[in-house]
């Protein structure tokens, strides 16, 4: 009985030495933020939901070293709450980093909060320039392209396609202005010439005036840069007034809401955005099948791709230096060639990816459809004054 | 300017101006009969937009797609509950607070307001983003040059018209508006006389907010479009207008409605610089216009309010 007995023990002893040292994982906590109400919340919620499933997957991980927490802030796509928001998570210091910001103007308005506390940061979806070249803080990134690499595409394809004159609506914010200025600046580049060009505030609802004015220039093309909610009512009031330009926009209107509010006006609408459509990522059917698993209600959107890619590379780095905010700027300076859902990614010296892609998109049948897989560039369709 | 744009700014000055004077004339008829200033008023619009589209969706659900049909019952279902809401709001917000300082009634009214914008946006089906609202009325139009003349907005401008004229006529010629008159005039005097002050509050409040679901029906109709902060700005204008054309004054909320539409569309049409500015060129000219006549332009007269 004695000699089972210390059988028995010396199995267990053995047990516990082979299986190793059985140690709880220290909790590591990230932050996402984003405009998760508002015009603009579906991109906002699907990058939350997105960034959401990078964390839960890497909890699911056994090879994980650490147990991250997500702490998701709501930045209503406005400056102030914007801020409030950042220098909440800057100012925690169990923060280490933090996928940050869809809308430009929140985002230039929040980099100096970053840089204050040092909380290392990569941006999902602003588009501004500024937010990465418009400073040297080496704690901003951004894993998606800039207004300036879509709209010289844009300015590019758009005359290509034959069009000669433009009437150009902008909101007259950062972002609309910064889009404004350099769809203008391609634009004359590549030989298209602006009739008229107006900006409008970006709580503004009706566009009549302004496309009365556009309607007396005649233009071939209506040129928007903004948000959704401003693109649906421009769309919708062009056809109220008989306006029978083409319209075009940029990435801000690339949403399903967009789609739902401006119902079959929607059809033909051309607009450009960064990185290849979900289904063509590096990573993106097997993106979708993990989203799906996890049953999220709402749609990862366009830019919910762009969330996961900068959560996941925002875990790699924590899980390779370990949870210290500097520790995780530094090693973010030398990200070359990292392998993202959204393709590779390497960020330049001000902490911008230099390689991302843009995707030209067309509504085809209520869906954003790539322009090279539709009816409108195989000729089946026309868009307007084509 | 040929004459054919002119043509084209004014129809959509008058369609503004439609939608502004309907939404200050509900201004006008809370502060002539209660002396208070109601700042959730443009929110009731935006609920009053979006009951209507919640009537023609379930109707269309049950397979109910005749368009007059549809636009009649959504119409008048949006009004009556919006008009039951405002009666709510008057009979536990309003009333109870008569002897307190106004400035209260008009933060908790404030306050009402956030309360009605953020509960479309966290609780209707993906309240946050805009919605299509349908083309309900025929879409005939016929354009000379630069002017197209659309049947919707012709039909809008004159129910629109012929709503105001039958609020006149109520306030004007039945024994209601009497009894709303009667009391914006002298309350205690009116109670005396035996009648019902809580009951004519009610029934003003209800008509006011029912005016402002049909701006928020003409509104959907205009634009086809829908979002849970609609309101806010409407609301800003329709007060402004009721106090630039003089509170308490129905046809003052009619100038002042018109009046601002104008100025919005002379902002972004005629003057030199950019249209962005033209909410800040049309708000500059109406405090101008109240520092030079604080009573509004039409001025409130005692003996004819309401």
């Amino acid at each position: 009985m004695k000699l089972k007995r210390c059988m028995s023990l010396a199995l267990g002893l053995l047990f516990i030495m082979a299986s190793g040292p059985v140690m709880a994982k220290d909790t590591v906590e990230v932050a996402f933020i984003g405009p998760l109400t508002g015009g603009v919340s579906a991109i906002g919620v699907g990058g939350r939901n997105s960034a959401d499933l990078a964390v839960k997957l890497r909890n699911a991980d056994p090879k994980a070293k650490y147990h991250y927490e997500l702490m998701v802030l709501d930045d209503e796509c406005k400056p102030n709450a914007g801020v409030q928001v950042a220098t909440k998570a800057a100012a925690n210091k169990k923060i280490i980093a933090a996928v940050a910001q869809y809308c430009s103007v929140v985002a230039l308005a929040s980099v100096d909060v970053y840089h204050k506390f040092g909380l290392p940061v990569v941006v999902w979806g602003a588009v501004h320039p500024d937010i990465t070249y418009g400073n040297k803080y080496k704690e901003i990134h951004r894993i998606n392209g800039t207004m300036i690499n879509q709209n010289e595409i844009a300015a590019k394809f758009i005359t290509g396609l034959g069009y000669k004159t433009w009437v150009n609506l902008y909101d007259t914010t950062d972002y609309g202005k910064g889009m404004n200025e350099y769809f203008s600046k391609y634009l004359t580049e590549n030989g298209g010439k602006i009739l008229g060009s107006f900006g409008v505030t970006s709580d503004q609802q009706d566009f009549t005036a302004e496309l009365t004015q556009a309607k007396k220039l005649n233009p071939d093309v209506i040129w928007f840069g903004g948000l959704t909610p401003l693109g649906v009512r421009i769309r919708l009031q062009m056809e109220k007034l008989g306006l029978t330009s083409q319209f075009q926009s940029c990435s801000g209107i690339i949403s399903d809401a967009f789609i739902t509010g401006s119902g079959d006006f929607a059809e033909g609408t051309i607009a450009f955005r960064e990185g290849e459509p979900v289904e063509n990522l590096p990573g993106g059917i097997w993106f979708l099948k993990e989203y799906n698993k996890v049953g999220y209600k709402e749609a990862p959107d366009a830019f919910g791709p762009f969330a996961f890619a900068a959560m996941n590379l925002i875990l790699d780095v924590i899980e390779e230096v370990g949870p210290n905010r500097k520790a995780v700027v530094k090693r973010m300076e030398n990200i070359k060639g990292y392998e993202a859902i959204v393709g590779s990614v390497t960020f330049d010296e001000h902490g911008q990816n230099t390689s991302p892609a843009i995707t030209k998109y067309v509504v085809q049948d209520g869906k954003w459809v790539p322009w090279k897989n539709s009816e409108y560039a195989s000729g089946k369709r026309k868009l307007k004054r084509r | 300017m040929d004459i054919g744009l002119i043509a084209q700014h004014t129809v959509n000055g008058l369609m503004l101006g439609l939608i502004y004077s309907l939404v200050a004339v509900g201004f006008t008829l809370f502060f002539g009969v209660l002396n208070v200033i109601k700042f959730s008023h443009g929110d009731m619009l935006t609920w009053g937009v979006f009951t209507a589209f919640s009537v023609y969706l379930g109707l269309a659900l049950v397979g109910l797609t005749s368009p007059s049909f549809t636009l009649v019952v959504v119409a008048l279902i949006a009004m009556a509950a919006i008009g039951f809401l405002g009666a709510v709001i008057a009979k536990v917000l309003i009333i109870p607070l008569k002897g307190a300082p106004p400035l209260n009634t008009l933060l908790i009214t404030l306050m009402l307001g956030t309360v009605l914008r953020e509960s479309i946006r966290l609780f209707y089906p993906d309240g946050a983003n805009p919605k299509h609202f349908p083309a309900l009325l025929p879409d005939w139009s016929h354009s000379w040059g630069h002017f197209t003349l659309r049947f919707d907005n012709t039909a809008m401008l004159i129910v629109g018209i012929l709503m105001i004229i039958l609020v006149q006529i109520i306030i004007k010629r039945t024994k209601l508006g009497m009894a709303i008159r009667a009391v914006s005039q002298d309350e205690e005097t009116a109670r005396i006389m035996g009648i019902n002050f809580n009951m004519v509050v009610y029934v003003t409040f209800a008509i006011g907010s029912g005016l402002a679901a049909f701006a928020g029906v003409i509104y959907g109709l205009y634009y086809n479009e829908l979002s849970f902060n609609m309101g806010l700005l409407l609301g800003a204008i329709g007060f402004s207008a009721a106090a630039v054309g003089g509170f308490g004054n129905i046809y003052g909320a009619i100038v002042g409605g018109f009046l601002f539409a104008l100025l919005q569309t002379v902002g972004a049409a005629a003057l030199p610089f950019a249209s962005a500015y033209k909410d800040v060129f049309a708000f500059g000219v109406v405090i101008v216009l109240i520092a030079i006549k604080p009573t509004g332009l039409l001025g409130e007269k005692e003996t004819e309010r309401v």
